[in-house]
């Protein structure tokens, strides 16, 4: 056994002390340097991140200016509601979480069905309506119960609403939730600063092609939050600026007008007021609710306009393309004229067809219209006359005259997405054929283009427009809907267009035939009985356009089926001397023009110049005589 | 005369109160109150009464510690260390569970925390054992003393509080540490203990492994368990040399520092008071164990030497596991800031060191006669 030495065991005891202190000051000085680190070195750095965490910048969107019509009618609106919304990423389970929702809050099949839509399509990290427009006592109710439901809240927001539904829908267009499509736009000008917060876009018509003046500039609140998010108190604010408010041209009554003309029947009316461009109603039927899509549509209404026959979401007025049918005729004739191929009294012979290399076009009167000059060939819709003029005009002259009325080309109307249509020459057809043996232009393919036929194809706004060009004496504006932008801060008010964009150098005396003969097609020719009694000179032109061609047989309307019939065509302007409405119709598969397109023409002129409300929508003339078709 | 005869007695009553009290001990010790009181002001104003009770509590259980000859703390270590683990298996088997760990003990009239207790009970025990081996202590002594130890920290790991674990760990080793065990051991207890590691962390539950996982990457997951460090560290930083001042602290007073009053208290500290702050608070902490370390080294007994410095690291060990952890250089175990942090139970166990401190040092002589 060793025996202790108590003086070297305290010494050993004092050794291991110091030591011990010496491990203390190192461990201690090791903090002093990371508290140095710490708070000198990088102070800046958690300097920022501490104010990061304190202040947040909530922004606050503006309110979406409004669209009126031409006479201050509202056709787009906001108004405030509570919404409950889930944000996904905060939620382990949003089904488990609706199904608890739904015990205490009306959540119905469509509203998951939307919500699962939204959550399929949404960026991360945001929050998503799982039902809109709460009344006070649900918004009451789920505040009582919100404990349950992390990552669920009420939000009041600002709704898009257009009160007139379905009404006016394609110039209108729809707003609907932000996605990448839209967020390219939104980089592409710069505008991602001012779009924080903003969660719908304009997605077609006036909605998308003034979403940046409609939107308005975003304001912020800078709001110091604690670690839970809650806003404790603003440090600052910058207030919103609403977005600009559109005023159209459009007349809302007018526009309503033309829609119930329609009745139950596709198609499409352009009405332009020839002195400005404006347009004065822009209907393309069927319509759709544009209030199903601002806050996300579910997959049935979704599934029901997509895939109706009836097609719809279908612009016709800017993206059908249309044979023109024989409301081609008075721009040939023009053409004719322009070009020197013809003389207005000028006479031709009609026996009832027009041999072109051994092939007999036919003239839909068995036996030919006789004698006929410039007038008659408008007034009696005579193919004979268009054919000897289109085979000797040639396919240049006649591409190169439609070409300046705006046919086959975009009108460059204020709403996005807007159809070419054809525009049928030389060149188009090397373009669109392969085949060497296709590309080349026929001599005989000319002559059917003469009654507006064969490759013919255009949108009716251009045919609306070439229509309002013969109405002002050849001068060219181009078609709009917004008459003039108000900043709603300042009041002051940006004019859109008021400038004429083309005079295509015709000469009057050649438009004033043009526009005696149209009258005298509402006069004494096929538009004569829709227009009986009309108490105003008015200027018109019939046009059916083949839908479905038969070789040699009789065309019958009633042995074909409905979707094959034809479709009918009307453009009209007046009062014929001094024009304030330049239109063009078109009733899809409506058979004649004069049956079906002229009596829509007749009650939206009747309202636009007497003020007249018909009781009905236009009624088809089944009496209506065929007249001017092949 | 009367008057001033009362006075003589009040003067004499209080002379005998404070006359076991050892005023360097107790002068760092107030200083170090005093900043608790102004932190918890900032941190959690609504609990500065309650902590105030504590440290009244505190100070007399030091009061009572202080004047108790250490033979008789020799006495007492077997006993409280057997009630200690006896204690502790009671918890294992009857505890009440709260924030997923079985810690506490109802005993009907309080909820107790046994653990606790084994801060002070072990290096108590360790202090008895190797008093008793007073001849030069063999290896298989040694190897007795680490079984002690390591029983009551095996049943507190259990539980699991890898916090106190540590620190029962850590008292037990400075016993063991100051009774001279030889460095070559140590080296080789170190070695070995680096290499059972992979079996250690097969042992530990996931949230303490996750612990030690964000301690070296806290921003790969800001949201969950990094998100009190990541906070902390900013709040640090923020506070640069002078601080933001007393309840200026915007990480503090908008709750991005989680367990501000406790665990984290001194992010709020060295938010509000910067890098002077935190210069002050370590000059009071080495002060505190230097003292401890002087009372060590002129203790009578082996027995109160040991005690003396192994209760004095233990206030080292809180320290700097408390602000290495909230300054993100450790990782986060509950490991309270001594002294400071809200709460009566630790701060009961530190008075009772400091209590033993003053003992120890107030009998240093009586022993040697």
């Amino acid at each position: 056994m060793e025996f202790k030495n108590p003086q070297e065991e305290l010494e050993r005891f004092r050794s291991r002390l110091a030591v011990a202190g010496g491990f203390v000051l190192f461990c201690f000085a090791l903090l002093f340097v990371r508290f140095v680190w710490l708070q000198i070195i990088q102070h800046d750095y958690y300097q920022t991140r501490a104010e990061d965490n304190r202040i947040s910048l909530v922004p606050i969107v503006p309110n979406r200016g409004l669209i009126l019509d031409r006479n201050g009618v509202v056709l787009a609106r906001n108004y405030s509601a509570y919404t409950l919304e889930i944000t996904p990423s905060r939620t382990s389970d949003p089904e488990q979480i609706i199904d608890g929702l739904a015990g205490i809050i009306d959540i119905q099949l469509k509203d998951r069905k939307r919500f699962r839509k939204l959550l399929e399509e949404s960026r991360n990290f945001e929050s998503l309506p799982i039902r809109t427009r709460l009344t006070d006592e649900e918004v009451a109710k789920f505040i009582a119960h919100r404990y349950r439901f992390p990552g669920v809240e009420i939000k009041a927001r600002l709704f898009r609403q257009y009160p007139g539904g379905a009404f006016a829908s394609h110039l209108l267009g729809y707003i609907g939730r932000v996605n990448d499509s839209d967020l390219e736009k939104i980089e592409a000008r710069d505008e991602e600063a001012n779009y924080r917060g903003t969660e719908h876009f304009g997605k077609t018509g006036l909605e998308q092609h003034y979403e940046f003046e409609l939107h308005g500039n975003t304001g912020f609140e800078q709001v110091e939050v604690d670690a839970g998010g809650r806003a404790v108190r603003t440090l600052a604010r910058t207030a919103p600026v609403a977005g600009n408010n559109l005023t159209l041209t459009v007349d809302a009554e007018l526009q309503r007008i033309a829609e119930q003309a329609f009745g139950d029947r596709k198609g499409a009316l352009v009405a332009i007021e020839p002195a400005t461009g404006g347009i004065l109603a822009l209907v393309a039927v069927p319509n759709y609710d544009p209030n199903l899509f601002v806050d996300g549509i579910d997959t049935q209404n979704w599934k029901e306009l997509n895939e109706s026959p009836d097609k719809p979401m279908v612009n016709r007025a800017l993206n059908g393309a249309y044979p023109p049918g024989s409301t081609f005729k008075p721009f040939m004739a023009l053409g004719a004229l322009t070009v020197g191929k013809r003389r207005p009294e000028q006479l031709i012979s009609d026996p009832g067809f027009f041999n072109f290399g051994g092939h007999h076009f036919r003239d839909d009167k068995k036996g030919g219209h006789g004698m006929v000059d410039m007038y008659k060939s408008i007034v009696a819709s005579c193919d004979t006359y268009y054919y000897m003029l289109a085979n000797d005009m040639g396919i240049d002259n006649i591409s190169g005259f439609m070409g300046k009325l705006g046919l086959g080309q975009r009108t460059g109307i204020d709403i996005d997405g807007e159809s070419e249509g054809v525009l049928p020459s030389q060149e188009w057809k090397r373009k669109r054929f392969k085949k060497p043996e296709q590309q080349k232009w026929y001599a005989g393919e000319t002559i059917s283009i003469g009654i507006g036929q064969g490759y013919n194809a255009y949108t009716p706004i251009q045919l609306a427009q070439a229509t309002a060009i013969v109405a002002n004496n050849g001068v060219l504006f181009r078609p709009h809907l917004v008459n003039f932008i108000t900043d709603t801060r300042t009041g002051k008010r940006t004019p859109i267009e008021p400038q004429p964009a083309r005079d295509l150098g015709l000469k009057l005396e050649h438009i004033e035939v043009i526009r005696n003969a149209m009258v005298g097609v509402n006069k004494e020719g096929t538009g004569a009985r829709a227009f009986a009694g009309a108490g105003y000179v008015s200027a018109g032109k019939t046009g059916t356009a083949q839908v479905y061609s038969l070789k040699g047989a009789d065309y019958k309307a009633g042995a074909v089926k409905k979707e094959l019939r034809d479709h009918a065509l009307f453009i009209a302007f007046a009062p014929a001397d001094k024009p304030t409405i330049a239109l063009a119709v078109l009733v899809e598969n409506g058979g004649f023009g004069a049956q079906a397109a002229a009596p829509i023409a007749r009650q939206v002129l009747d309202y636009y110049l007497l003020g007249k409300r018909p009781n009905a929508p236009a009624p088809a003339d089944e009496a209506a005589i065929e007249e001017d078709e092949e | 005369m009367n008057s001033g005869m009362g006075l003589a007695m009040i003067r004499n009553l209080v002379q005998r109160l404070i006359a076991p009290i050892d005023p360097p001990l107790m002068l760092i010790a107030g200083l170090l109150l005093l900043l608790a009181v102004g932190v918890m002001g900032s941190a959690s104003p609504e609990r500065l009464n309650a902590q105030l009770i504590n440290v009244a509590a505190a100070l007399v259980v030091m009061r009572i510690l202080a004047q108790l000859p250490p033979q008789r703390l020799m006495h007492m270590a077997v006993p409280v260390y057997l009630v200690g683990v006896l204690l502790l298996i009671a918890v294992a088997l009857f505890g009440d569970v709260s924030k997923g760990a079985r810690r506490w003990l109802n005993l009907g009239f309080m909820r107790a925390q046994p653990s606790e207790l084994m801060k002070i009970a072990v290096p108590l025990l360790l202090a008895w054992f190797f008093q008793k081996r007073e001849a030069m202590p063999r290896l298989r002594d040694y190897a007795i003393a680490v079984v002690l130890l390591l029983l009551p920290i095996a049943l507190i790991a259990r539980q699991p509080d890898l916090g106190t674990a540590i620190l029962v760990l850590a008292a037990g080793f400075y016993v063991i540490f100051f009774a001279g065990l030889s460095w070559k051991i140590m080296i080789g207890m170190a070695v070995s203990a680096l290499a059972a590691a992979p079996l250690a962390w097969n042992l530990l539950h996931d949230y303490q492994r996750s612990r030690i996982i964000t301690l070296f990457d806290p921003e790969k997951d800001p949201l969950g368990k990094g998100f009190h460090i990541i906070q902390s560290t900013i709040a640090i930083g923020s506070g640069g040399i002078f601080g933001k001042g007393w309840r200026a602290g915007t990480q503090a007073q908008l709750e991005f520092i989680p367990e501000r009053h406790t665990d984290f208290v001194f992010a709020v500290f060295s938010e509000e008071f910067g890098l002077f702050g935190n210069l002050l608070l370590l000059t009071l902490y080495a002060l505190l164990i230097g003292r401890g370390l002087m009372i060590a080294a002129n203790a009578a007994t082996l027995f109160s030497r040991l005690l003396a410095g192994a209760v004095t690291m233990i206030f080292f060990t809180y320290a700097f596991v408390n602000m290495g952890m909230v300054s993100g250089i450790l990782p986060v175990v509950g490991v309270p800031l001594p002294l400071i942090s809200y709460g009566g139970t630790a701060l009961v166990t530190l008075f009772v060191g400091i209590g033993i401190l003053m003992s120890i040092h107030g009998h240093r002589m009586l022993v040697q006669k």
